[in-house]
């Protein structure tokens, strides 16, 4: 069984050693997915399995077979943004970019985990099904996104304004 | 005034440079692109994952490299055996100090015009080892995994030398650096001790900051090939030109047939500012190989081969008047470094500029270690300079019963302290009031420990934030007007995420009188004209000073293909100024003519402007410099002795601002990487055996989504007329000031002054 990387079938590599990370990247070109310390730690390589987020560079490829990758990439069509990467520009949320499509990635998985009700360690009510994103939220859930130009502000204030609304959003000031 | 003046003066109302600095730029004040909130240029490619990086250049046959690491700090290899990595699969060949193709060392930073290597340290030329995680083998595979499975099966032994691994130790033997990044390591204005034993105020204290790591989300990176004997290099660099010049140095071939290109870099913060060992030791590789090589390094590797901020040890004593003002400051202090670098980590400049003192004495050391070079990091100096000397003005407000803010109100000089120049432009105290006033400063309390919420203890704090300003000389840029009277602006200079294309496209667009739309800024590459270092907080104004040069040249050249059917006729260059798609005459609205009207009457595709930049003499002239106001408030528990940052503020003085978003991310970047560095960030160095023992993001802990509370930043506007633009840098200022600001704000927090950064919760317990 293929893997399906951005719906598109994709043969599982011989070598059992490949991370899904290097798949991507190595292998396939598709050099949006960051590689920043390929040990689980910055969250530059995250992307989506079959909706949630996963660090690529600590799955292997060969566990992704029949299953469903999302890259940066594959999350709008050719020449469209996706609403996260509009508000990225709008509320400024990175500055070299290297970070920023895991931060991308991570959120989509992040709002998806909140809607099921998971909570996180500043969920006051863990029995919750609706759980407000507020800032903490945010801030908690986004900590495995490293981004060492310090664009965390304009990132909690995009991600808020896509999955909370703009209303809500409490933006840093200027 | 000599007729060379006016002459000159006259030059100067289009250029901005006639004596630099010496008439303000006719940019300032005047309304165009600049001061736009613009989104970033490159915004949709980052977003998309689009922007391609060093390690992401596709080529041919292409090569993957790792890295076989030295065990001990110094001393020899006694045996290398590489025959199990050379017959692992995949591999294509190893590269050690036998078969290494020969090289010149690189010629270190400052040494020469474009020298940038870290370290003038051979690289793999022999068998010896100066510090532990030098490289002792590439290897060539072709595949990443096959490439690192093998380097893991390199045999290396060693006959190990004594090495100079404690800080401690090597303090004692240490020694003043020939100078400190220009200036002399000590500087005596009166018996400073003297006045300070003498004072009725004084304090007297030792401060001490980590290594610290830029730590970059992008790992150090190139993509290497030859072509016919001449060298590609995709790099993540900082210093385009300097990397050129400094690897055909030393592989001896001319520095045309080395290019760098480096069109997006996924952070630098001066980690990648110079030449280190891994973009030469691709290079040999690639050469060796006769095929393109990628060596894109381990995150281990970054902390390995590239180095980062040195520790410190500071003494700041201040003796006061009742009043408060300064009979005595010092500043003096100890770095590690190494004998084979230059990076002196000027903790004393913040000292030279900032205050009024009767007897100033400063003094920097070093002590020498075998470790990997270290390197300038973001304000290098001034973010642990200032955090020793705003703790301490912090104490000295304190014994004076002074408000620290008002103790900063009477120290304002007239004058620069030092050097006695001008100031080209000083708004501290307006940071202050504009800060205090938004940030609630009188909500402060006094008495420390006074303030609490249950568990936890709060406290506000306030520190100064200083960094030069600075343009570095060599830089030259070429303006391309095109017949449709759209023009590209080029320079070899870089983007890290400062938004450079962004703001010089703005900039461009006004000096040009064009919509900025009709302005593309290309940059990224050695065969656009040279570019300077992106670090100093330089770039803005270097490229500035370079394009403002290629418009009065373009403009020059317009005027003569103009002729005498123009508007423009016999108007001279001292009369005109671009406006409005074309040249038009100073104060005669209807005199004028466009860019594509002057080019198709003439018969012309395009117009090109070649020109340097004037050197930066407007440094000598005037004092030079930004500041800030840093507010922060923190919370610690009294229980874990955990502190969080809760509200933070930054108001800044660094001339014009041209893009208020890049420019706030600018801002408020430098202040969590100072919260790092205030709270998280130390690079552990094992003074046993010279390692590095958190090589990691895990064990090196930068600030993540929950240590960064919502940040203001505020400016005062105010363009400095001696620069270009009117604008001074602003990359680095953010950083500086906000150890202290943290610092202080524990001490009225908790009662306890934390002098050792950084202040982790065991200190506080």
């Amino acid at each position: 069984m293929p893997i399906l990387v951005n719906d598109r079938p994709v043969f599982v590599p011989d070598d059992a050693r490949v991370s899904l990370l290097d798949l991507l990247r190595d292998r396939l070109e598709l050099f949006g997915t960051k590689k920043g310390c390929n040990q689980g730690a910055c969250g530059a390589c995250t992307v989506l399995l079959d909706g949630e987020r996963v660090l690529s560079c600590l799955t292997l490829a060969a566990q992704c077979e029949g299953r469903a990758v999302v890259t940066v990439e594959g999350l709008a069509a050719d020449g469209a943004l996706h609403p996260l990467q509009q508000a990225f520009i709008d509320h400024d949320g990175f500055q070299c970019g290297y970070c920023t499509p895991g931060q991308i990635c991570s959120a989509i998985g992040m709002a998806a985990e909140a809607a099921r009700g998971m909570p996180s360690v500043v969920t006051a009510d863990l029995e919750a099904t609706d759980i407000l994103l507020d800032r903490d939220e945010l801030r908690e859930r986004m900590s495995g996104n490293l981004c060492r130009c310090g664009a965390h502000n304009g990132i909690i204030d995009a991600i808020g304004e896509v999955f909370r609304g703009p209303e809500s959003a409490g933006g840093a000031p200027r | 005034m000599s007729l060379l003046d006016t002459v000159r003066d006259a030059a100067g109302r289009l250029t901005g440079h006639p004596e630099p600095g010496a008439v303000p730029d006719p940019l300032i004040g005047k309304p165009g692109a600049i001061g736009r909130s613009l989104p970033r240029i490159d915004g949709p490619r980052k977003v998309r994952g689009a922007a391609r990086f060093a390690a992401e250049v596709p080529a041919d046959g292409l090569l993957y490299a790792a890295v076989a690491y030295s065990a001990i700090a110094r001393g020899r290899i006694a045996f290398l055996d590489t025959t199990a990595a050379e017959r692992a699969p995949g591999v294509v060949l190893v590269m050690d100090h036998r078969n290494a193709p020969r090289l010149k060392p690189p010629a270190l930073f400052m040494t020469k015009p474009q020298a940038a290597g870290a370290s003038d340290l051979p690289i793999m030329q022999d068998d010896s080892i100066h510090w532990n995680g030098e490289a002792v083998a590439v290897v060539l595979a072709h595949t990443q995994e096959q490439a690192e499975h093998a380097a893991a099966l390199v045999r290396a032994t060693y006959e190990e030398a004594p090495a100079t691994l404690d800080f401690e130790a090597a303090k004692r033997r240490s020694r003043h650096p020939d100078s400190v990044m220009g200036e002399k390591p000590v500087l005596e204005q009166g018996d400073a001790e003297r006045a300070l034993a003498d004072a009725p105020v004084s304090v007297d204290l030792i401060f001490r900051t980590p290594r610290h790591s830029h730590a970059a989300i992008e790992p150090h990176a190139v993509t290497a090939w030859w072509e016919d004997g001449a060298l590609v290099l995709h790099d993540a660099t900082q210093v385009l030109n300097g990397v050129r010049w400094t690897l055909a140095d030393m592989f001896g071939i001319a520095e045309d047939r080395v290019r760098v290109l480096s069109p997006f870099v996924g952070g630098g913060f001066g980690g990648k500012g110079s030449l280190w060992s891994h973009q030469v030791l691709a290079a040999a590789a690639a050469k060796l190989a006769g095929r393109p090589v990628r060596l894109n390094l381990s995150r281990e590797g970054v902390f390995r081969l590239a180095g980062g901020r040195t520790p410190t040890e500071q003494r700041v004593a201040l003796g006061a008047r009742e009043d408060g003002t300064l009979l005595s400051l010092i500043h003096t202090g100890c770095v590690a470094m190494t004998p084979h670098n230059n990076c002196p980590e000027q903790f004393t400049f913040p000292a030279r500029h900032l205050y009024r003192a009767d007897a100033i004495r400063l003094e920097q050391s070093v002590a020498d270690m075998d470790m990997l070079a270290n390197t300038f990091m973001r304000a290098p100096g001034e973010s642990v300079g200032t955090f020793a000397l705003e703790c301490a003005l912090d104490e000295l407000a304190e014994k004076l019963s002074l408000d620290p803010i008002e103790l900063r109100r009477r120290l304002e000089p007239e004058r620069d302290p030092t050097s006695g120049h001008e100031f080209s432009s000083r708004h501290l105290l307006r940071c202050f009031e504009m800060g205090a006033e938004r940030f609630g400063w009188h909500r402060r309390a006094p008495t420390p420990g006074t303030r609490r919420e249950g568990e936890w203890q709060i406290g506000l704090g306030v520190a100064t934030a200083t960094y030069p300003y600075q343009r570095m000389p060599g830089g030259a840029a070429r303006i391309v007007l095109n017949r449709d009277g759209r023009a590209v602006v080029s320079m070899a200079s870089h983007e890290m995420g400062m938004g450079t294309a962004t703001a010089q496209s703005q900039a461009a667009a006004d000096r040009l009188g064009l919509p900025v739309e009709d302005v593309t800024f290309e940059y990224g590459d050695t065969s656009l004209p040279a570019g300077t270092i992106a670090g100093g907080s330089s770039q803005t104004a270097s490229i500035a000073a370079a394009v403002a040069a290629a418009a009065a040249v373009l403009a020059t050249e317009l005027l003569k293909l103009a002729g005498n059917d123009s508007p423009l006729a016999g108007l001279g260059v001292d009369e005109v100024e671009m406006r409005d798609g074309g040249i038009g005459a100073r104060e005669q609205p209807d005199r004028h003519e466009r860019y594509d009207s002057i080019l198709r009457r003439a018969g012309r595709d395009e117009l090109v402007a070649d020109a340097k930049a004037p050197p930066p003499r407007e440094l000598k002239r005037w004092s030079m410099h930004s500041f800030g106001a840093q507010f922060c408030e923190v919370r610690v528990s009294a229980v874990t002795g955990e502190v969080r940052v809760s509200r933070f503020l930054g108001a800044f003085d660094c001339g014009r601002i041209l893009n208020p978003r890049t420019a706030a991310s600018q801002f408020r970047g430098g202040i969590i990487m100072g919260l790092g560095l205030a709270l998280t960030e130390e690079t552990q160095f094992d003074p046993r055996s010279g390692r590095i023992m958190n090589p990691s993001l895990a064990e090196y802990h930068v600030p993540v989504h929950m240590d960064v509370p919502p940040i203001e930043v505020v400016w005062t506007e105010q363009p400095d007329p001696r620069a270009p633009l009117g604008a001074r840098g602003i990359g680095e200022i953010g950083i500086t000031g906000v150890g202290a600001a943290v610092a202080n704000a524990v001490y009225n927090a908790t009662g306890r002054r934390i002098r050792d950064l950084p202040i982790t919760p065991d200190k506080l317990l």
